[in-house]
């Protein structure tokens, strides 16, 4: 793999705005300046501890693995974590670099929410500024959210434009950042954008498979078989995957949101219905028709609610290391219901993309075969849209 | 002489821009020939993309009217095919579009076929210095000039992209997207300096230039000026009926800086 320009094979670059150029080029300098710096990593490492609720655990669901009879199932706890989900690991990290770099202001995109919430988190603890980007659609999706958000004091802007979801709030913090730099940093939320994004939020994220590899090595004395993890830009895919990627007999396995299906329009399977392209600063795969527009997804999650994938997963998928598969919104529902029940865990609707394709193949492995699933946010933000989903009328 | 440097010789170069299909592909093409008329020196022709990052609201409607027309490659080829052979179009043409519209056509035929029709040159916001070398070779194979863009945070790097360009540079007045703009406050005089110190490609500039007096302003450093949104918010007033009142934008801002 080479890093040079932030390239993973074919995939990734910078294909961004002149305006912005000498941002990233700033932002690149900054973090390979701080990422080795021992007073940084104390500071993140001290917040990531004791703000953060860090190490997450990892539990082993022993009625979840005896419901389906096959492999032992492990759950990474990231929804432990404070905020709920594992994007506080990499808004800490960024937030703090941002700080170093004497921006007073962050501005963020969010689909479901949690890396909103995360994102306004940080500012308020850090003293920092804070604008949110929503598509409107999501707003009203994920509405305990936003108010989450201005609880922490951050500003929330819906955005109505195209399919009002997570690419427009992505483009339109695009948009504010060309128009605001000197005292801004974009808190990009997922492991996609252009370089050096891909790599700063993936080397933030990479402590959950840092964690899960110490901890099933103490629980299991070996390494798990799989890890399965939702991925829509792919954030907490990466952390789960990356301290694995030299492992070449951990199966390592991304479940994409398929909507109502990889075969209809309503899907956001990026590697599944996809093809090579460049936007949103990166190529890689995206969701497009044969004009090179990019298409209008869908899925039950806003989290997974987007067009491409990160740069990485595009190569680990051309390479082979890694396995895409596509989790239809039924299928997901199921397993959000499934897992509450067997563990009394409340997954996000995201996360039970992964769950529902480990309830898939455990019953099909052995039983001393080690599957970890990354539970990367709680389900509580999701309750009044499942129940929706299920015909009960709840409002939040 | 190549009919881009054409266009800026001996003159000040006023550069339109209009979006393919908005509201529909006959407008834009009765619009183009208005422009000329209007002694436009140089046309930019925008190919709608569904995530237009760079541009503001206005030019955003316009490429989500355009889009929602049903316009596409195809036809906005076709245009410009009309424009030359039929009408005897001979200002230079340049497409701006986005990065993805051209790769997911396959840049060889992209850069081909703007060769055959006669679209002079390319400007892509979304390709800066560093990934250029994505289209250059084919740009280069085919005669099409790739355009780049400086910002007022391009710092260090004028001297750098102006040794390559090609065509001519698009200097980026202000911060932020494409859209109308009460002033603008870049020294843009300073950045044609070091621009003017490493090549002898011609600039032009744009991003929130809507009036004679400021189009007359930018051109005492410039040696052109781009108009975009102030012209697509004329055809969102108008629609099929703005072809009049957009030839008399570029003549009273063509008569500014002349």
């Amino acid at each position: 793999m080479s890093e040079k320009k932030g390239r993973f094979g074919i995939h990734g670059g910078q294909y961004i705005p002149e305006t912005l150029m000498n941002a990233v080029i700033e932002l690149e300098e900054a973090y390979n300046h701080y990422k080795d710096d021992p007073d940084f990593n104390r500071e993140l490492n001290e917040l990531l501890n004791n703000y953060a609720n860090r190490p997450s655990g990892l539990y082993y669901a022993k009625k979840l693995t005896r419901e389906l009879g096959g492999a032992k199932i492990y759950l990474k706890r990231e929804d432990l974590n404070h905020t709920g989900a594992h994007k506080i690991n990499n808004v800490l990290g960024q937030a703090l670099l941002a700080k170093k770099m004497g921006k007073t202001r962050l501005i963020a995109e969010t689909g479901a929410g949690q890396h909103g919430v995360a994102t306004a988190t940080a500012a308020a603890l850090l003293d920092m500024e804070c604008v949110v980007f929503m598509g409107e659609e999501d707003t009203k999706r994920q509405a305990l959210n936003v108010y989450r958000m201005k609880l922490l004091g951050a500003d929330v802007i819906p955005v109505t434009t195209g399919t009002a979801t997570l690419k427009d709030a992505v483009s339109e913090a695009m948009r504010e950042w060309t128009s605001r730099i000197d005292d801004t940093h974009y808190c990009l939320g997922s492991v996609m954008g252009p370089h050096p994004f891909p790599i700063i939020v993936r080397d933030f994220q990479a402590v959950i498979s840092k964690e899960i590899k110490e901890q099933m090595l103490e629980a299991e004395g070996k390494l798990p078989d799989a890890v399965i993890a939702c991925v829509g830009g792919g954030s907490n895919a990466i952390g789960s995957f990356y301290n694995f990627i030299e492992d070449k007999e951990v199966r390592l396995i991304g479940c994409e949101a398929a909507g109502r299906g990889i075969d209809t329009f309503e899907t956001a399977a990026t590697i599944n219905t996809g093809k090579l392209g460049i936007f949103h600063g990166m190529k890689s795969y995206f969701c497009q028709d044969d004009e090179g527009q990019i298409a209008p997804v869908y899925s039950i999650s806003a989290g997974l609610d987007y067009p491409g994938i990160g740069p990485e997963h595009a190569w680990l998928h051309d390479i082979g290391r890694a396995e895409y598969v596509a989790i239809t919104d039924d299928e997901a529902v199921e397993a959000f219901e499934f897992l509450s029940r067997t563990e009394g865990i409340i997954p996000a609707i995201e996360s039970s993309h992964a769950v529902a394709y480990a309830m898939k193949i455990a019953p099909k492995m052995d039983k001393d075969k080690v599957i970890v699933i990354t539970i990367s946010g709680r389900g509580d933000k999701d309750v009044a849209a499942i129940a929706r989903y299920r015909g009960e009328n709840i409002y939040e | 002489m190549s009919r881009i440097k054409e266009a800026f010789n001996n003159k000040k170069a006023f550069i339109p821009f209009v979006t393919c299909g908005d509201p529909d592909i006959e407008t834009t093409k009765a619009i183009v020939k208005e422009m000329v008329k209007n002694k436009a020196d140089l046309i930019e022709l925008g190919i709608p993309f569904s995530d237009p990052t760079a541009e503001g609201p206005t030019i955003q409607g316009a490429n989500l009217r355009a889009l929602t027309g049903g316009v596409n490659k195809e036809k906005i080829f076709n245009m410009v095919r009309e424009l030359r052979n039929d009408e005897g179009i001979t200002v230079p043409l340049v497409f701006m579009t986005y990065a993805n519209v051209v790769f997911s056509y396959g840049a060889e035929d992209f850069f081909k076929i703007c060769n055959e029709i006669g679209v002079d040159g390319v400007i892509l916001p979304d390709l800066p210095f560093e990934e250029k070398e994505e289209f250059e070779e084919v740009s280069e194979k085919y005669g099409v000039d790739l355009i780049s863009l400086i910002a007022p945070t391009s710092a260090g790097r004028i001297a750098m992209i102006a040794k390559e360009a090609k065509g001519f540079i698009y200097i980026v007045s202000s911060l932020g997207v494409t859209g109308m703009r009460s002033a603008i406050t870049t020294d843009v005089a300073s950045i044609v300096k070091v621009v003017k110190e490493n090549t002898d490609v011609p600039c032009a500039i744009g991003f929130g230039i809507s009036t004679p007096e400021q189009a007359k302003k930018m051109s005492e450093s410039a040696d052109g000026v781009i108009v975009g949104s102030a012209i697509v918010k004329i055809i969102e007033k108008y629609g099929k009926d703005s072809i009049e009142h957009v030839g008399k934008f570029v003549k009273d801002m063509k008569d500014s800086i002349s």
